[in-house]
């Protein structure tokens, strides 16, 4: 998809330098979904609004806490899917954790509604297509990315934040986040809660962009998502 | 980063800047009704060096976060050394290695900390891991030991969170501040899944529940407020969750609590000589 899309967006470029050139920032800021359609119809002569379709996660804090919002919905998702239908073998242990993750998860997202209101985000449809929720291996394998994701996107999305009591809360689930990320971790093999995929050898745990989490995020949300309000 | 605060916060220690700084400050007066996205991206050579400068004006602020973070980082390295050290007190195998693990986190922690802060940084306090008589076996006793671990990163996680606010904005030290705090997170997880399997605490989870869920009513002051249900004027137990709403041990879990930098004293004092 990115490639057709890059593709679409190389053979738009030769022809008009101005246009191109917005276009490409355009490009760079939509994340999940852009179809090649969407620009088909920009060349056409649409309105920018037409091609920026997609739910816009808004600027300023807003925008920050809609952008958690909407990681928070793929992950309450996720393991409502996981308790919905355990995976093989599951122990009771694990399914106990599993169900706090879940409610974590929804916590997050329903305290971030509620502290958005009306500017908080639609309902974002969930893509789950290349997950195995049957297997063991699929699933931890799967949340073990989310939880090191969610990690690394509130990591990464704090200095954006300008507001002292955003940041806090930020805070707040973030390290909830890294607990299940290392409890995860350790299911798959016991001591890697910190391993050096994600702890680097100065002791410090990853961050990403908002560009780089909805790339990766993407894969699994099928609402098309416009981040280009975000703060940078 | 709010740019605006940052020169008044240089004008207040620095009087002349205004004049200094002249030509670019009206630019950025000019710009300032684009709003700051628009300032950021308009200001090309002059960025850079008007950040080192805003840098220095404000070091101060910044190094006490990252002075007050080093100690907590000195007294948990010491701590995993004396520990992994020790013969006898650490099983082999999964907890040898889990422990070498975070004792390798936290000197990387301090070494990383001492390189940020320089000359500035602060010495490495004399510790009483013992705090003064309460964990006498804190070194003999692994159950003793564990469970100090655990008290340490729980603590740490919150200290670290506690001073973010202290950072607003400042992309290179709030963020390698936060990537601090969620490897914090991950070693007081794990420590906490240790002393789960070692029948230490055979109730607690890698998460916290509720204010001191360690069994060890010696470290309560490290969970006090954990039993938090309401964040920014919403209470969590009235939202929904699955088949209900979401309970109030989920509500506290979901969320740590920060620690004023005060607090955070106050608990480690005691093991400060």
């Amino acid at each position: 998809m990115e490639n057709l899309v890059n593709k679409e967006q190389n053979s738009l470029t030769k022809d008009d330098g101005f246009f191109s050139k917005k276009l490409q920032r355009r490009n760079f800021l939509q994340y999940a979904g852009v179809s090649a359609a969407g620009i088909a119809l920009v060349a056409a002569g649409c309105k920018k609004d037409t091609f920026n379709a997609g739910v816009d996660l808004g600027s300023g804090d807003i925008g920050i806490l809609n952008y958690a919002y909407a990681l928070e919905q793929l992950e309450a998702a996720f393991y409502t899917q996981i308790i919905a239908t355990p995976f093989t073998g599951i122990t009771s242990a694990e399914l106990a954790a599993f169900t706090d993750i879940r409610d974590h998860e929804i916590a997050h997202r329903e305290f971030l509604k509620a502290a958005l209101g009306a500017k908080a985000i639609q309902n974002l449809e969930v893509n789950f297509s290349t997950i195995n929720f049957s297997s063991r291996d699929s699933v931890l394998g799967t949340a073990k990315a989310f939880e090191d994701l969610g990690v690394s996107a509130y990591n990464g999305a704090g200095y954006l934040i300008k507001s002292p009591d955003y940041l806090t809360l930020a805070g707040k689930i973030v390290s909830v986040e890294g607990r299940h990320a290392a409890y995860i971790r350790d299911l798959i093999s016991n001591g890697s809660f910190a391993g050096s995929d994600v702890v680097d050898a100065m002791g410090l745990d990853k961050s990403r962009t908002p560009a780089e989490v909805l790339s990766i995020a993407g894969a699994y949300i099928k609402t098309k998502i416009n981040a280009s309000n975000l703060p940078s | 980063m709010n740019l605006f605060n940052i020169i008044k916060d240089i004008e207040t220690m620095d009087p002349e800047i205004t004049d200094k700084l002249n030509p670019r400050r009206a630019a950025l007066k000019s710009f300032g009704s684009f709003g700051t996205k628009v300032a950021l991206s308009s200001l090309p050579f002059a960025l850079g060096s008007f950040f080192n400068t805003a840098k220095a004006q404000s070091t101060s602020t910044v190094n006490d976060v990252l002075n007050f973070a080093l100690t907590l980082e000195y007294l948990e390295s010491e701590f995993y050394i004396k520990g992994v050290a020790t013969s006898g007190l650490i099983p082999a195998g999964a907890a040898l290695t889990a422990l070498t693990k975070i004792r390798d986190d936290e000197n990387a922690h301090v070494a990383f900390l001492k390189s940020v802060l320089g000359s500035a940084a602060v010495a490495k306090p004399n510790f009483d891991f013992t705090a003064g008589g309460t964990f006498n076996d804190v070194f003999t006793n692994y159950a003793t030991f564990l469970a100090v671990a655990q008290t340490f990163e729980d603590t740490g996680v919150r200290a670290y969170k506690g001073q973010a606010p202290n950072l607003l904005g400042n992309k290179v030290v709030l963020t390698a501040a936060l990537n601090i705090h969620s490897v914090e997170a991950r070693h007081a997880s794990h420590l906490r899944q240790m002393r789960k399997a070692s029948g230490q605490a055979p109730n607690i989870k890698a998460w916290i529940t509720g204010a001191n869920d360690t069994g060890v009513p010696q470290v309560a002051a490290s969970f006090a407020g954990e039993d938090n249900v309401t964040q920014a004027g919403v209470n969590i137990t009235t939202l929904n969750g699955v088949g209900g709403k979401i309970s109030t041990s989920a509500a506290t879990e979901a969320f740590d609590e920060p620690l004023t930098k005060q607090a955070v004293l106050s608990i480690v004092g005691p093991f400060i000589k």
